[in-house]
């Protein structure tokens, strides 16, 4: 299965997993029929971190963290969610990913669901609130994000910025662990990238552990307390935001960053 | 300006005589004369009183005012069509489901099912279904074959052959739902048959109704076909008219009539719904 045999997974056993370890990834590998997406790449986030993933398109960042609560599951490689094995084949998946929260590119908010049906779903059936507690903290989550008026209203009916919100409060109601977003703003009016940033950022100042997939520079210089630059399924470089942006040490991220911040 | 305003208007005029539904005027002059021959011909409204099913002579279906108010043919044809029509909307969903399965197994089973009707014309599979795979079916929960009446048969036949049609129809519903509603679903720890039944199915189903209400007409014109078991739906009643009487002409014009008026009825019922999704998509 191992197609780049120059970087053979070292550790066949798990690694030492300690308890503020939130996710714990080594050596994953991930094949698309006989395109390498992701080749190697480990990571450790420890509770409360903000983890900013950046590289150019198609360097395997989304599918890292689609990895992390399997939409995609692995080629090779470990994956551990707060202590729990996920290649393990007794690991129920659903009750992981009930714990962390994703947020797409697309939304995906339920379209034949009001705003107030699509955050209380989840917690009716897998945390199995009653109804008026799962609506109480469904209006609580549309007050953090900023539009508690919309609970009636229905997805198509919103901005893009709101359903992206929506989005992020029907993750939060399920009181995640770890919330990953995977580019939050690529498919938003530029006029509504900051209601979804602000949100985020006041997300990441609250203490939660988070993974963020983005183009939004600006986002990983003020709630990143590392980036990590991808460049064709693999870590080129990880640093503190203030040392990868001003002084990266690779040719390839200074690249990369010469092409994005030049404007 | 207001040539500009007149132009539109103009435009407008023609647009409307252009778009206007002629065909539907055609058709409406065509029922509009037969009912009018049935109302004042005496043979023509002997032949629609047979056809109806007004005589009696026909198997009672139930005791009910509005069967003989309208006859027991018409009821024997619309009742079979919505029971199983109802029928072949659950075999449809549970082998549509199967259709789009992991499971090599299930998904299988519901290809092998679907690509065998599907590869049969209509006709023969009433016969077969009629007579061989009910009195099977019936035999091996042992009931005697030949207790079944020939409505059971045919109503059982339709379902089964519908069935594999309605099956594409909600797999087609279930493939044009994004496959983002999928993963959102199963990331807030929905599992795969939660997902399917409260965010696939809703939107999958919602967006095939028009192709089911299609397929209901289809049955709804397919239900004369069951009259080749000798079931006395409105086209058997006129194949037993015409054979007796020779009145070819008003046996078929009038079987035409009362197949037609559903027909369109149904299918204007169905446009406007269309035409209300839409406005309500925007």
């Amino acid at each position: 299965m191992r197609a780049d045999n120059t970087h053979p997974p070292t550790a066949t056993h798990g690694p030492v997993v300690h308890g503020d370890d939130m996710i714990v990834i080594n050596n994953l590998y991930k094949l698309f029929g006989n395109v390498m997406a992701v080749c190697g790449f480990s990571m450790t986030v420890r509770r409360g971190e903000v983890v900013v993933v950046v590289g150019p398109s198609g360097s395997g960042k989304s599918t890292v963290l689609r990895c992390i609560n399997h939409l995609e599951v692995p080629s090779e490689g470990d994956i551990y969610i707060d202590g729990i094995h996920l290649e393990d084949k007794k690991t129920d998946i659903n009750a992981v990913r009930a714990e962390v929260g994703m947020v797409f590119q697309q939304f995906n908010l339920f379209g034949h669901l009001s705003v107030l049906d699509n955050i209380t779903l989840a917690q009716r059936l897998i945390r199995k609130r009653n109804r008026p507690e799962a609506e109480r903290i469904a209006l609580e989550q549309l007050e953090r994000v900023g539009i508690p008026e919309k609970a009636n209203a229905f997805p198509r009916q919103l901005s893009g910025g709101q359903q992206q919100r929506v989005a992020i409060a029907r993750s939060l109601a399920m009181n995640p662990k770890i919330m990953l977003f995977d580019e939050p703003t690529s498919a938003l009016d530029p006029e509504m990238i900051k209601e979804v940033l602000d949100v985020m950022l006041d997300l990441a100042r609250g203490g939660m552990t988070m993974v963020v997939v983005t183009h939004e520079m600006g986002f990983a210089r003020s709630a990143a307390d590392r980036v990590v630059f991808m460049d064709q399924g693999c870590v080129v470089e990880t640093a503190s935001p203030k040392v990868l942006f001003n002084e990266p040490k690779h040719e390839r991220t200074k690249l990369f960053l010469s092409k994005i911040i030049s404007h | 300006m207001t040539g500009d305003v007149q132009m539109m208007k103009d435009q407008e005029a023609r647009f409307q005589w252009k778009g206007f539904p002629w065909w539907l005027v055609a058709i409406i002059g065509f029922l509009g004369l037969m009912l009018l021959l049935i109302l004042t011909n005496e043979d023509y409204n002997r032949a629609f009183n047979f056809i109806r099913g007004g005589f009696g002579g026909i198997e009672k279906l139930g005791d009910g005012g509005w069967e003989a108010f309208i006859g027991a043919g018409i009821t024997l044809t619309i009742y079979t069509t919505l029971v199983a029509f109802a029928i072949a909307l659950l075999i449809g969903l549970l082998a549509g489901l199967g259709r789009v399965s992991q499971n090599i197994l299930i998904r299988n089973v519901a290809v092998t099912y679907i690509e065998f009707i599907r590869g049969v014309p209509t006709l023969v599979l009433i016969f077969t279904v009629a007579y061989v795979i009910v009195p099977a079916a019936a035999g091996a929960i042992g009931i005697s074959g030949q207790s079944i009446s020939p409505a059971i048969r045919g109503i059982s036949a339709l379902a089964v052959i519908y069935g594999a049609f309605l099956a594409e129809v909600f797999r087609a519903g279930i493939e044009s739902v994004p496959g983002g509603q999928m993963e959102a679903a199963r990331s807030l720890g929905l599992n795969g048959g939660q997902a399917m039944r409260h965010v696939i199915l809703p939107q999958a189903i919602r967006n095939v109704l028009p192709a089911l209400g299609n397929d209901f007409i289809a049955m709804l014109k397919d239900s004369s076909l069951i009259s080749v078991l000798a079931v006395r739906d409105i086209t058997q009643q006129a194949r037993l008219y015409a054979g007796s009487t020779f009145r070819f002409r008003e046996s078929y014009l009038v079987l035409t009539f009362l197949y037609l008026t559903m027909t369109i009825t149904l299918s204007l019922i169905l446009r406007w719904y269309e035409r209300r999704l839409r406005q309500d998509a925007r």
